[in-house]
């Protein structure tokens, strides 16, 4: 039980995909511009992590024990068509949450934080619950860092920046800084 | 016919400097970061993503007439994937030591937004020497990118430059520049740099055809 616990807690703030994996940069830096887009974005990342943990899983159960030179390939496969599966399944039950998520979710196929998890927890070979716990600490992780920056480009909408700085390069040192405050989560567990 | 000479040239210069992938259109970040707290792993990276780029604008501009409009995307994703499981094996052939620092970052090349983007952009709709040439310049400015930031990573934070010692021992050295948040400030800082040539160059052009008018 404790494992899970420490592969969540790892998953979301020590190892942040964002933060200190630098996956799932484009997002970060391109929809970050509002906190309300920026919530409905990790969320609907965290639901497509859950099913592309899934995904992964059975892939690598059943057919890539057999043909391992196909992982990358039947992973961004899946993922390109789980994506589209969910949109459309989305899309009939719930049209309410349909238009919440709205065009995020095809740009979730292009996200690296969702190749990137099937392959971290693959390699770290993960079982069924323990890949899929590992994806919600992962969504949850990309949805605080994308809310926590969100938050403060707010802020510096209004602060009288330099000109020139502002943009990308004012955002990317905003993360380094933010970066450095998630650092401090890495002494979390040794201690005890 | 120097035109298409020229052209040519302009094609391949283009991704170098004008339109660098990195420091101007701000593509291809997660791997960019990831691994360039060293200026070998850049350089690694680089190289597997210049092979990917390249081989993939070859392909995809050979076979632009057989892929159907509907399914393009999905065709460039499978022709990308394929040459990067080339450079995954082919990487951990050859230089085992450096494909186990970069690990899962080489699977990560398929997502890398820039070769995607070079295949809708510019392959698709070009002849293969041409999508061959500004996949070559793209690439290395990319390369180049790369290899900025993991030298000034490398440098700074560790004291030495492709695994030599530079400053002795009394150099007391930025650890903080080869863990992640030295990537986000360094990357930041470089960026700045280059708005910062751009705009002198403006400035410097109008202040001359500013003076250009006055003159005549």
């Amino acid at each position: 039980m404790s494992d899970l616990v420490w592969i969540f807690v790892s998953a979301l703030l020590i190892n942040n995909f964002v933060l200190s994996y630098f996956l799932g940069l484009c997002p970060f830096l391109g929809v970050s511009g509002r906190l309300e887009t920026s919530f409905r974005l990790g969320l609907a990342t965290v639901f497509v992590m859950l099913i592309t943990a899934l995904c992964a899983w059975l892939l690598n159960t059943y057919i890539l024990i057999y043909a391992p030179y196909l992982r990358i390939i039947s992973f961004i496969v899946v993922i390109a068509s789980t994506v589209q599966l969910v949109e459309m399944l989305i899309k009939k039950l719930s049209p309410h949450l349909f238009r919440a998520l709205g065009i995020f979710l095809p740009l979730i196929t292009t996200n690296c934080a969702i190749l990137g998890l099937a392959i971290f927890s693959t390699n770290k070979g993960y079982g069924l619950v323990q890949g899929l716990i590992y994806a919600l600490g992962a969504g949850l992780g990309f949805t605080l860092a994308l809310v926590l920056m969100a938050g403060l480009r707010e802020e510096t909408e209004l602060a009288p920046v330099p000109r020139l700085m502002r943009g990308t390069a004012l955002n990317l040192i905003i993360a380094g800084i933010l970066s450095m405050a998630f650092m401090g989560f890495s002494g979390l567990f040794s201690a005890a | 016919m120097p035109d298409v000479r020229a052209d040519a040239y302009q094609e391949f210069i283009k991704g170098l400097w004008r339109d660098n992938p990195v420091f101007v259109q701000v593509l291809g970040m997660c791997p960019m970061l990831a691994v360039t707290n060293s200026a070998v792993n850049a350089l690694a990276m680089g190289g597997a993503t210049f092979f990917v780029l390249v081989a993939s604008s070859f392909l995809v501009s050979s076979l632009k007439q057989w892929i159907p409009k509907q399914v393009r995307i999905s065709t460039y994703v499978i022709i990308i994937a394929t040459f990067v499981t080339a450079a995954d094996y082919s990487l951990e052939a050859l230089l085992p030591e450096v494909h186990k620092q970069l690990g899962a970052f080489i699977p990560l090349i398929v997502v890398n937004c820039m070769i995607l983007g070079r295949q809708e952009a510019f392959a698709s709709r070009n002849s293969v020497p041409l999508a061959v040439l500004d996949a070559i310049g793209m690439a290395s400015g990319f390369l180049f990118a790369l290899f900025a930031l993991g030298s000034v990573r490398e440098i700074l934070g560790d004291g030495s430059f492709f695994g030599i010692d530079l400053f002795g021992p009394d150099f007391e050295p930025w650890v903080i520049m080869v863990l992640p948040p030295g990537g986000f400030l360094t990357l930041g800082l470089l960026l700045l740099f280059f708005s910062w040539v751009k705009e002198r160059k403006e400035q410097l052009a109008e202040r001359l055809a500013e003076a250009g008018g006055e003159l005549s």
